[in-house]
């Protein structure tokens, strides 16, 4: 059992304030991601957690215990570093065993614990390599063994992926949800890769400017995204943005005007919208249809073909759209085209960014990664 | 290759073989001088005579060459060792957890080595007298480790700083001390450049000479104060003193030269990543 709380949590570098009153609750073996772009604090928050900061104000809790004054080896988590930050001098073997030797552990009992984490890492024939002689992957999990030998409570992983290649990333992607499987560990990620967040977390917490945007499972961010910030951040391609007009608020939702003047009703709750208020519609390019019918109307500018699909790069007057079309469309740069969307699919954001609450939940939008264990 | 670098190469080559002659060239002369008689030495220079060990054996009659090495050992390896034992901590605070006034305290430091040392010979000879510490190998060895301190918390930092401090997080989150941290990962990792601090350290106070002189008479007087009783008393005898001097800086040549590579390898270290 490891349960980790974030109280009111602050960091102020002399004026600058990184992390600005941070509320988060991680629950026993849940795999939570922060992600953020550059710059909003994620670090931060997880070397906070780790003990490598202190944190300026605010409550640390790791199992009901306070733990702001507790050093970073005596809480019971591991850190794995975006450098891997192996001990160069040591082998394998020791670098995994580092933190047994120094606990004072037996060199028998060091060995059976770095065999097992070595097991299921598949590390056994590198063990009495130096880091200097292993590839990129094969550091990274001598650094995910040096964290699972020491069974920690709570694992904390800082960009691990971002110095690996594409391909190894996709590759250890997979490998870390097998691992979180079998260890059945709490683990904190951070990431600025929002595909990694998406594919690997049980919660998702979006960070920007050092404060919580939005918490949320994978599908709730997607298809319920509380502000333009997050509608923007998760999925990719991006979310188109097109400013509208409101007509009509009502309980079935907003009737809105779209560029080229038709309406659109999007079942939003109005809130205090008005008629005559302006809003902004969101659209995610895979939402987007190529439709003779369609509502809306514009000029191709790029076309990127990936074979099952295709990108559309269309504007509309000022703007420019995403739109994910199959991969056998045969347009062609210039054409003019006419496309529109199912208003179940779209979002609207209020002046200050805010989205209107949908009427109807998304059924997935409650789903966890475990659940696909059965 | 093409004929410009090759031209270049050879205009590189020749420049560095005459910069190494003219800087060899005084210490040739004098080992050439030390296996001369004196009558030879001042008579017209000549690269060809017959070699004698004459002035050798007069110089190791007049004074003990192995007192005064043993003296100059002692207190070149004694205040290098102190001044790591004292710099270690202090450049790992500086690289690893600097604060605003780092840069001015290293800054600091350094304009201590800008003060001429004639400057505070009056004090520190009149505390020494006070302490008891004139002419007593712990005094130099004391006055030394202040000399270079300096220089072993700059060197020492610029190595430290080098090294990636997600390394010492990570010992950190593994449960290692600040002690621990220093003795299994810093020191072994910066090896390399703490030894070329230190056998820089222990060759500027072997050639250090104002201090030695000034602090020491017989008892704790090192290699440098031997040359310097060769030259004064009844003028200058140059065999003779070529032959002390030969003396004198022959371990530490050889003890340079033995470790250049590990010199040249600590004084890169770092910059070829």
């Amino acid at each position: 059992m490891s349960t980790l709380q974030l109280k009111q949590i602050t960091k102020s570098f002399d004026d600058t304030h990184v992390i600005k009153g941070v509320d988060l609750e991680v629950n026993d073996r849940e795999f939570v991601v922060f992600v953020g772009p550059s710059g909003c604090g994620k670090s931060t928050l997880l070397r906070i957690i780790a003990g490598l900061e202190s944190a300026s104000s605010g409550d640390l809790v790791i199992d009901g215990k306070r733990i702001n004054d507790v050093g970073p080896a005596d809480r019971g988590l591991a850190m794995v570093f975006q450098s891997y930050a192996l001990y160069p001098h040591m082998t394998v073997e020791d670098n995994m065993g580092f933190s047994l030797r120094l606990a004072g552990e037996s060199k028998e009992a060091r060995r059976t614990k770095v065999m097992e984490a070595a097991r299921i890492l598949q590390l056994e024939p590198l063990l009495d390599r130096k880091p200097k002689a292993l590839s990129g992957g094969q550091r990274q999990r001598v650094a995910i063994g040096r964290a699972i030998v020491r069974n920690p409570s709570i694992f904390l992983f800082d960009e691990p992926l971002s110095n690996l290649d594409a391909a190894l990333r996709v590759q250890m992607r997979i490998e870390l949800a097998r691992l979180h499987e079998e260890l059945d560990a709490t683990m904190i990620y951070v990431t600025h890769d929002q595909i990694e967040a998406m594919t690997m977390a049980d919660k998702i917490v979006v960070l920007q400017g050092g404060e919580v945007e939005q918490v949320g499972s994978p599908m709730e961010l997607y298809h319920h995204p509380c502000n333009r910030f997050v509608a923007g951040f998760i999925g990719s391609p991006k979310m188109n943005f097109l400013p509208v007009e409101t007509v009509n608020a009502d309980a079935d939702g907003v009737e809105v005007t779209l560029p080229g003047g038709r309406p659109c009703r999007v079942p939003v709750t109005a809130g205090d919208t008005r008629p005559g208020a302006a809003l902004e519609l969101g659209i995610r390019p895979e939402h987007l249809m190529l439709d003779d019918e369609g509502p809306l109307e514009g000029e191709i500018q790029v076309i990127e073909r990936l074979g099952g699909q295709t990108s559309l790069y269309i504007t509309m007057g000022e703007t420019l759209l995403t739109l994910m079309a199959d991969g056998d469309v045969s347009h062609r740069v210039h054409d003019k085209v006419r496309f529109g969307f199912e208003p179940g699919r779209a979002h609207l954001f209020d002046a200050e960014g805010l989205a209107l609450t949908s009427l109807e939940r998304h059924h997935l939008a409650g789903l966890k990664r475990q659940d696909h264990r059965g | 290759m093409n004929n410009a670098s090759t031209q270049r190469r050879v205009g590189l080559a020749i420049l560095a073989w005459t910069i190494t002659c003219l800087i060899f060239f005084p210490i040739f002369w004098m080992i050439l001088t030390g296996f001369k008689t004196e009558a030879q030495a001042v008579a017209s220079p000549t690269l060809f005579f017959t070699p004698t060990l004459e002035s050798y054996v007069e110089v190791q009659g007049r004074a003990d060459y192995f007192k005064f090495a043993w003296n100059s050992v002692y207190v070149s390896v004694g205040s290098t060792l102190l001044a790591l034992l004292i710099g270690i901590p202090a450049a790992y605070s500086m690289a690893f957890l600097p604060t605003k006034r780092t840069k001015g305290t290293l800054l600091w430091m350094l304009s201590t080595k800008m003060l001429p040392p004639v400057g505070v010979l009056v004090p520190i000879y009149l505390i020494f007298r006070d302490l008891g510490l004139l002419d007593t190998r712990t005094g130099l060895t004391f006055v030394y480790t202040l000399m270079n301190l300096p220089i072993v918390v700059w060197m020492l930092y610029t190595f430290f700083k080098d090294l990636p401090k997600d390394i010492l997080e990570a010992s950190r989150m593994d449960g290692a001390s600040t002690l621990q941290e220093v003795l299994l990962l810093l020191i072994p990792l910066t090896l390399p450049g703490i030894a070329s601090t230190g056998l820089l350290s222990v060759i500027l106070s072997w050639n250090e000479a104002f201090w030695s002189l000034n602090l020491t008479s017989s008892s704790a007087a090192p290699l440098t104060a031997y040359i310097a009783s060769f030259s004064s008393p009844e003028g200058l005898f140059w065999a003779k003193l070529s032959a002390a001097s030969t003396m004198a800086i022959a371990p530490i040549l050889i003890f340079g030269w033995l470790t250049q590579k590990q010199m040249v390898r600590g004084l890169t270290f770092g910059a070829v990543k």
